[in-house]
């Protein structure tokens, strides 16, 4: 009953793991940025993360900053994200929102669970929200049928882990380096350790995000993870003008990554 | 309301501890953690840290010790007669955290925190700052203890107040100019959040004000409310009874709730809060949060905000740049929502007519955000009448903001301003204060600053 799991099991069941593209909504323009999650889709992402703009997005660095500033200012709300989830169903991905919270309380929890599964959502994932404040949308969610994505983090203790994997419907983000999105030189070995402490207290799949930008490296963490999730490197090749067609090349290049799995499985 | 009723003579000395926060730092709907994962478990150690310290008597004698000899605790009570012939005759007392070293309440808050540093074992501390203020009062400590020190500042404010980043320089503190978003107090928040998430091993962010996540509002109330605590016992040792109304500024509502909390139980006592209104709350450019403003999440706690119909925040506007914040303290928006404070706007005009009065009739520069709090005891003393007793937080005082009054009251091509008129003109002669017109005039060089 969720449909991320099942996709990201049908990536599993196939030998692989499966890519997650971020993308925020509304950059450069609300219809160039679904241009982009199509393309991105195109080029074999499984899941789209549709980033909702908001105005002070602490968790993420200069380059989703730069590009969610512009569809901050442009305006652009809850009604573009939702045609932007109805465009990745359409594209044959799996859309599932991606926003800090205050947006989502703003335009109502209930009623954004209501709109976005009517829409063809799977669910959101709250980089700004952990459980224990949780109430309202565990409820949300419960009743709406929707997946829900919380985050854990290297400086979890065992305990966090447990309470919150056992929160989460979908998949388990694990925000492999301490610090903000961005991409980086080397995936490092933090993550490969969180995703390891991670297991040990569920059996839901597990993401990886933060700083993977190219084939190599998500070939790398597809050896651990069942997901390799890129935000930053796809956002870089609208800013420096690459538009639909980096995006699409990039997906390619991240999807032959999440298939080449250079290290063993788990 | 015109009370002249006495109060009388408080049996409890004591002042009593508030029954909030909850122990996941709710103030009723508001405030608790709205963070990334990866800093709960450097909140949850802060938190264990903070209320071991708070209880252990060699932390309780080292923290009293620097706020005496250091600060120069306790800070005195003035009354201001000249001052207060222009609040209706209502008697008006200072609390002078203007006197305190740094110029400001901050360094109350920053020295305990810079002890909690210590005793978690972190050398690095990060702040964020506005009128910077909070900036220099960490620079001090940082440089007192002996730990490295970044302060992040908005880039339009390291403009509006470029003395205040000298002095954080000469302390030995790094300055870095923020220069996301609106370049203010909210994106430098931002910009110390994304330091300490990534250098959190590290690294202690030095909180300035009661907001952001638990344990901050509690922590850096506990810090303040020394402020209350002494004033409450001065104004009762003094008059032998409690004060009619206790007025601060909000910015975050630090000094406020420094000086609100001991009088929290103390029913008779109204607490007033005066946010920044900058051109007016109905212009829309205003930090007015409160009033202005609704419910929804910032930085780490839920709270009133400034923000649009898609919960985006909305920059604020105040000539002052301590109040020039589009949130406010989780626990200010439970005590306005349970009608213990109000809040209460404060135009641009307003508070530089007040600022202008104190300088003229009290020897007094007061700095521009707790001009706010007199220009609140201005009106709320004529609505009280000539018997109330009025006790407003002078959280700091205006050197740093020299530059900006003479820029608003065009004292630059002029060698003094016209002597006028004050407000109650039929009362006593107001040798140079400033008129309320005198103050409008000057607006247009202030906001072309
Ligand atoms: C003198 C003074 N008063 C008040 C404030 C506002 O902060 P808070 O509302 O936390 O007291 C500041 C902030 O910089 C300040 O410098």
């Amino acid at each position: 009953m969720s449909a991320l799991e099942d996709r990201i099991g049908a990536a599993r069941a196939e030998g692989r793991a499966a890519l997650v593209a971020y993308l925020p909504v509304g950059h450069p323009t609300v219809e160039d940025s679904i241009a982009a999650m199509t393309a991105a889709v195109e080029g074999g992402a499984d899941v789209v993360e549709i980033g909702v703009p908001y105005s002070d997005p602490g968790m993420d660095g200069p380059v989703i900053q730069q590009a969610v500033d512009v569809a901050v200012r442009a305006g652009v709300g809850m009604r573009d994200v939702l045609r932007a989830v109805e465009a990745v169903a359409a594209a044959g991905a799996v859309p599932v929102v991606m926003s800090y919270w205050n947006p989502i309380e703003r335009y109502g929890v209930e009623r954004f669970a209501t709109d976005l599964a009517a829409a063809g959502g799977a669910g959101a994932i709250t980089p700004d929200l952990i459980p224990d404040e949780a109430g309202p949308w565990l409820a949300a969610s419960d009743a709406a049928g929707l997946d829900r994505v919380f985050l854990v983090a290297p400086s979890s203790t065992d305990a966090r882990l447990a309470a919150t994997t056992a929160a989460c419907r979908g998949f388990v983000y694990a925000a492999s380096t301490m610090g903000v999105t961005g991409t980086r030189a080397t995936v490092g070995d933090a993550a490969e350790r969180l995703v390891a402490r991670t297991r040990a207290v569920t059996d839901k799949p597990v993401c990886v995000g933060l700083g993977v930008s190219d084939g190599d490296q998500a070939a790398e963490v597809a050896g651990f993870a069942d997901g390799v999730i890129v935000g930053s490197a796809y956002v870089r090749e609208l800013l420096e003008g690459r538009g639909p067609e980096g995006v699409r090349a990039l997906s390619a290049q991240l999807a032959e990554g999440v298939r080449r799995r250079s290290t063993v499985a788990p | 309301m015109t009370t002249s009723a006495v109060h009388p003579p408080e049996q409890r000395l004591e002042s009593a501890q508030p029954a909030w926060p909850d122990a996941t730092g709710h103030f009723g709907v508001f405030g608790g953690r709205f963070v990334p994962e990866a800093l709960v478990a450097a909140l949850d150690d802060l938190t264990a840290a903070f209320e071991a310290m708070r209880v252990d008597p060699a932390f309780v004698e080292e923290f009293a010790a620097l706020q005496r000899d250091y600060t120069g605790r306790p800070s005195p009570l003035t009354e201001v007669p000249r001052f207060a012939e222009h609040c209706g005759g209502a008697r008006v007392l200072l609390k002078r955290e203007d006197l305190n070293h740094t110029g400001s309440h901050k360094i109350n808050n920053v020295l305990g925190q810079a002890l909690l540093t210590k005793r978690i074992g972190k050398q690095r501390v990060i702040a964020e700052t506005g009128a910077g203020q909070h900036g220099v009062a960490t620079a001090t400590a940082a440089a007192l203890m002996g730990l490295s020190c970044t302060v992040y500042m908005g880039e339009e404010d390291t403009r509006r107040q470029a003395l205040n980043v000298a002095r954080m320089r000469l302390l030995g503190a790094e300055v870095v100019p923020v220069t996301t978003g609106s370049r203010t107090l909210k994106d430098a928040i931002n910009e110390a959040f994304r330091d300490w998430v990534t250098n959190v091993e590290t690294t202690n962010y030095v909180f300035g004000t009661v907001a952001g996540p638990h344990p901050f509002p509690l922590m850096v109330r506990e810090f303040q409310r020394v402020i209350g605590d002494e004033a409450r016992a001065q104004v009762l040792e003094r008059e032998g009874r409690l004060p009619d109304a206790v007025l601060a500024c909000v910015g975050g509502g630090s000094n406020a709730i420094g000086i609100f909390t001991a009088f929290v139980p103390d029913e008779g006592v109204r607490l007033v809060g005066l946010e920044a209104a900058g051109d007016g709350v109905e212009t829309g450019r205003h930090a007015a949060t409160i009033t202005g403003g609704s419910p929804g999440v910032l930085h780490g706690a839920r709270s009133y905000l400034l923000q649009d119909d898609n919960g985006q925040t909305v920059e604020s506007h105040s000539i002052s740049a301590g109040l020039d914040y589009p949130g406010v303290g989780p626990e200010h928006s439970h005590l306005h929502d349970t009608g213990r404070a109000e809040y209460r706007p404060v135009t641009d005009a307003e508070a530089m007519e007040a600022f202008a009065l104190l300088s003229r009739t009290e020897g007094i520069i007061p700095a521009i955000e707790s001009a706010h709090a007199l220009a609140g005891a201005m009106r709320l003393g004529r609505e009280l009448g000539p018997d109330a007793v009025l006790l407003v937080n002078l959280s700091g005082r205006g050197d740093k903001d020299v530059e900006t009054a003479s820029r608003w009251f065009g004292l630059g091509d002029r060698s003094e301003v016209d002597p006028g008129p004050g407000m109650d003109t039929d009362q006593h002669a107001t040798e140079g204060a400033v008129t309320s017109g005198e103050a409008v005039r000057g607006r247009d060089a202030g906001s072309q600053a």
